[in-house]
């Protein structure tokens, strides 16, 4: 064998003409794979398409305004509209907070407790459990929250009002307490703490072994191991699971609507039993809407689409980078 | 490796096989490589591989760990090619015709060129039988007699006699070397002319071994068979011809190929005898 | 002869250690009563809580005794994740035992037997049923699962086997897909093919959206599924020969095959409760319609959502029993999913 002098020869192009039938497989294989991008786009487009003339006309106003009026003649020819979702808006995003608030650190403590505390057969019993809770039904959410979690919220909610009232949070006017943002947060946080666990559990479990025996081996006791090694590993999933739930929290339908009052009046007192929130307005406003008012609901559901939207692709965008640096 | 085996001694192994004179086989002429080049991406893998496979022999591909050796049995019958980023250079001639030239039906040179994979990989939706005759119903070819086919296959991979009564039960109830000679008759049921193996035994306890090379020894009466390993035993026992592959940092190369016996009683390069005596690798 | 000692494993809680927790447990449990009895704190949850702040603390203060600071951290954790896992579960347990404490009274016999089309929310529970509730809501999951199936599937083999250059597009928006909200598929379908096209409610324009919302669930467990088939299998089969169709058809695929159903499961449990796009788009008949394209179609959440709304006793009875039809509904689906995912494909 000589090794002299080789000359390299440029990389031979490899042709490779697939089948028809593998070309046929390939195309129908991607054509459904886009087919996740074509229904977004059609979502936005048919929403906005829809949307249009309401948007138009309102302008900037449909997210700083709060009316929301119609009036038409006998004809039902609209004489006069005002549509403006500012306060659905700020109820969307409050009873979101106040969900993802409460719901945080009992999920990563309940994730925590799963992947470093639990003895074996208690953390499957308790995976099924919460794996079981993320499939019910929004409506028994709802429901269930209305008729049972309601009351107790609201004695809480008059504790928090009494010895916490001299935050400006926690104070309020008129003291009704039922259906406010406060208990629709409550419902909300039991809704996405299952969502949360689950990924905060995901990210806990990936965090190394090695790290994990080094800090034991150098005799930390297991939280100083899991403020060492564990919370810096998982910080950053943690925050995109949070996220994960508030998308959730703000796209969610009936529960809210079944123990949340609707106010066309900004409110930032989360005791007070007025709030308000683009989803369960749409379902309000539906049933007895005429043409041009679905045509503002239609344009809410847009701004709603895209609100979400955002929210999702940042959580996503930092729970993959976790998921990677992370190993 | 093994640091306590002298060169002499593999190569009396190597001697203690029954002679085979190349060529004799009455089959085509062959495979060949001329100048194979891979690259990964920017990475260039191997290089300028030339090598003459004789119809009817055992080619042992030994050398360290990522010298290309696997890159190179891959580039062979096309399965290079999946790995993102790949290229190469050079020609693959399977009976005088490249494996590479525009317009060639890569799944025929596929049911040609056939390979047994590291780990024993029994499709495991599916029974040992099914397992058997599952390259006919891949490639979508007619056979006369089925379960005539599906005994020689068995036999020729020595398995016959330890399933024949239970070819309705799942691949993955069988041993780890059971199932990849469960393998090797699931690539000879195409009736392929070439047989790449790529460390067929890295995964099998040594009885187990023993009785791979038995059937490989069988084999290369009917068939080409190019072998990757890591085991200069193996190589000794098995193989007519040997190949040593070294990386020096750079792409992989071949430093020397000769008859086995004479790899291991009398190597022309330096290298090669430093690696045979296991002074590295 | 060699003496055999008995196993013994000394790291294990010792009778003392045992004890120790014991009277903290019942310290704690005492003086939570106390403070509900002597402060204006009342009811059960307020038990709850002072019970898990008393225990809390009588941990972290005995362990900083005997053992110092870090070890008080270590017990004050312990304590605090322990109350994190039992608020995570309270609420699946409180909600359970509602339904079938509210829901039973409902149950009966003509509930399956019957339709409301006779009958109103507030009737006595005697009259009527959730006949058409039941019959739609299999019809709109068996509809959507006709159309979210292969779009699912066929998303998870381009992620997994095709790996184009939209691979990583698609699985972000395949994310994103999965947090639209259920209303806006809902609105979609309204805008996009009710209004212009059919202009009548259907049991199919409900199908539609569930299809939306039911693609994204099982698109991603699929590829989380062929992900785990091993990259060797697709080898092989290429390596005998196979196209490229005929080794996923023939080889991924059967290999997959109980993680897809799973998959496939998990969807229908996702969507069968799925109330809001219901609302907008079925119209909630009352009586059994057998015809999917045409006609307002009744299902199991617009029965709840209708009855609930109704008020009277009797129909929110009726509300119960029907959260608790669909409850054991989406629980036999998860249950299936959980028992065929955890079953080992065979090697």
């Amino acid at each position: 064998m000589s090794t002299q002098e080789l000359v390299i020869p440029a990389p031979r192009e490899i042709v490779t003409e697939p089948r028809r039938s593998d070309k046929v497989f390939r195309g129908v294989v991607t054509g459904g794979g886009l087919s996740s991008l074509v229904i977004l786009g059609l979502i936005a487009i048919f929403l906005g398409y829809r949307g249009f003339e309401v948007l138009r006309q309102e302008g900037i106003g449909f997210i700083t305004h709060s009316d929301w009026s119609i009036s038409t003649d006998d004809a039902g020819n609209v004489l006069d509209s005002h549509f403006g979702l500012a306060a659905m808006l700020v109820g969307t995003i409050l009873c979101s907070l106040i969900a993802v608030v409460i719901a945080v650190p009992i999920s990563v403590f309940s994730a925590l407790f799963l992947n470093f505390y639990a003895p074996g057969w208690l953390k499957k019993i308790l995976i099924t459990i919460i794996d079981m809770m993320a499939a019910f039904p929004s409506i028994l959410f709802g429901i269930w929250g209305f008729l049972v979690l309601m009351p107790s919220v609201e004695y809480w909610a008059k504790l928090l009002h009494r010895y916490l009232g001299f935050f400006p949070i926690f104070d309020m006017q008129v003291p009704v307490y039922t259906r406010s943002p406060f208990v629709a947060g409550v419902v909300l946080s039991i809704m996405i703490i299952p969502i949360i666990t689950s990924v905060s559990r995901e990210i806990f479990s990936q965090a190394p072994l090695d790290r994990i025996q080094a800090a034991y081996a150098l005799g930390a006791t297991r939280w100083a191991m899991i403020k060492a090694v564990v919370i810096p590993h998982g910080r950053s999933g943690v925050i995109g699971g949070a996220m994960l739930g508030l998308g959730r929290a703000m796209g969610e339908t009936v529960a809210v609507f079944t123990v949340l009052n609707i106010v066309f009046q900004v409110n930032w007192q989360m005791l007070l039993g007025a709030g308000g929130n683009v989803a369960s307005l749409i379902i309000l406003k539906f049933g007895d809407a005429s043409p041009y008012e679905i045509k503002a609901l239609m344009a809410a559901g847009l701004i709603l689409f895209l609100l979400t939207l955002v929210v999702n692709a940042i959580a996503n965008l930092i729970v993959k980078t976790t998921g990677k640096s992370g190993r | 490796m093994q640091t306590s085996v002298k060169p002499s001694s593999l190569a009396d192994v190597a001697n203690a096989k029954a002679p085979k004179v190349p060529g004799t086989a009455a089959l085509g002429t062959g495979l060949e490589t001329r100048g194979v080049h891979a690259w990964f991406g920017k990475h260039h893998a191997l290089s300028n591989i030339s090598l003459d496979f004789a119809a009817g022999t055992v080619t042992a591909l030994i050398g360290p760990s990522g010298c290309g050796k696997s890159t190179f049995i891959r580039t062979i019958n096309r399965m290079h090619e999946f790995i993102p980023g790949a290229a190469m250079a050079g020609e693959v001639l399977l009976d005088g015709k490249d494996v590479y030239a525009p317009g060639t039906d890569v799944t025929k040179i596929r049911l040609q060129i056939g390979m047994v994979f590291q780990k024993p990989n029994p499709f495991p939706s599916m029974t040992i039988g099914e397992n058997v005759l599952s390259g006919l119903k891949l490639a979508q070819l007619k056979v006369d007699n089925k379960d005539d086919l599906l005994q020689e296959c068995l036999e020729r991979a020595g398995l016959w006699s330890e399933v024949k009564d239970r070819l309705g039960a799942h691949g993955g109830s069988l041993s780890g070397g059971q199932q990849q000679r469960l393998c090797i008759a699931r690539a000879l049921a195409v009736r392929p002319q070439v047989l790449l193996m790529d460390e067929p035994c890295s995964a099998l306890d040594p009885g187990s071994t023993l009785r791979i090379e038995d059937t490989i020894r069988h084999l290369s009466d009917t068939m080409t068979i190019i072998i990757v390993t890591h085991n200069m035993q193996q190589a000794a026992r098995v193989s007519d011809y040997t190949a040593f592959f070294l990386s020096d940092g750079g792409p992989g190369q071949m430093i020397e190929v000769a008859p086995t016996s004479e790899i291991f009683s009398r190597p022309q390069d330096s290298r090669t005898e430093s690696y045979v005596t296991g002074r590295f690798g | 002869m060699t003496m055999i000692p008995t196993p013994t494993k000394p790291w294990a809680a010792s009778t003392k250690d045992r004890a120790v927790d014991g009277s903290i447990f019942a310290l704690s449990l005492l003086s939570s009563y106390l403070l509900v009895f002597l402060t204006p704190l009342k009811g059960k949850l307020a038990c709850f809580v002072c019970f898990f702040l008393a225990y809390a603390i009588f941990t972290t203060a005995f362990k900083g005794i005997q053992r110092g600071n870090a070890a008080a951290k270590d017990a004050l954790v312990n304590s605090l994740v322990a109350i994190g896992a039992i608020v995570t579960v309270i609420p699946a347990a409180s909600i359970l035992a509602t339904v079938l404490k509210k829901g039973l009274p409902g149950i009966s016999f003509n509930l399956f037997t019957h339709d409301m089309a006779l009958a109103t929310p507030t009737d006595p529970l005697s009259n009527g049923g959730l006949l058409h509730a039941i019959t739609g809501t299999l019809t709109l999951m068996v509809l959507a699962l006709i159309m979210s199936v292969p779009i699912g599937i066929l998303t998870a083999l381009y992620l997994t086997e095709i790996k184009g250059r939209f691979t990583g597009p698609i699985r972000f928006l395949v994310q994103a897909m999965s947090g639209v909200p259920s209303i806006v598929a809902g609105l979609f379908i309204l805008s996009a093919i009710l209004y212009p096209i059919t202009k009548g409610y259907s049991g199919f324009m409900g199908a539609l959206a569930l299809t939306i919302l039911m693609i994204p669930t099982i698109a991603r467990t699929s590829e989380e599924v062929l992900n785990l088939i091993p990259n060797d299998l697709r080898e092989a089969g290429t390596a005998l020969g196979g196209t490229q169709w005929r080794t996923v058809a023939m080889i991924v695929l059967p290999a997959a095959r109980s993680g897809l159903v799973t998959a496939v499961i998990l969807g229908v449990a996702r969507i069968a409760g799925e109330t809001a796009p219901i609302l907008l788009l079925t119209g909630g008949g009352d009586k059994v319609n057998p015809n999917a394209f045409t006609g307002p179609m009744g299902s199991l959440p617009y029965y709840i959502w209708k009855s609930f709304n109704a008020g009277s006793p009797e129909a929110i009875t009726r509300a119960w029993a029907g959260l608790l039809v669909l409850v054991g509904l989406v629980l036999f689906l998860f249950t299936s999913a959980r028992f065929l995912g955890s079953r080992k494909v065979s090697k």
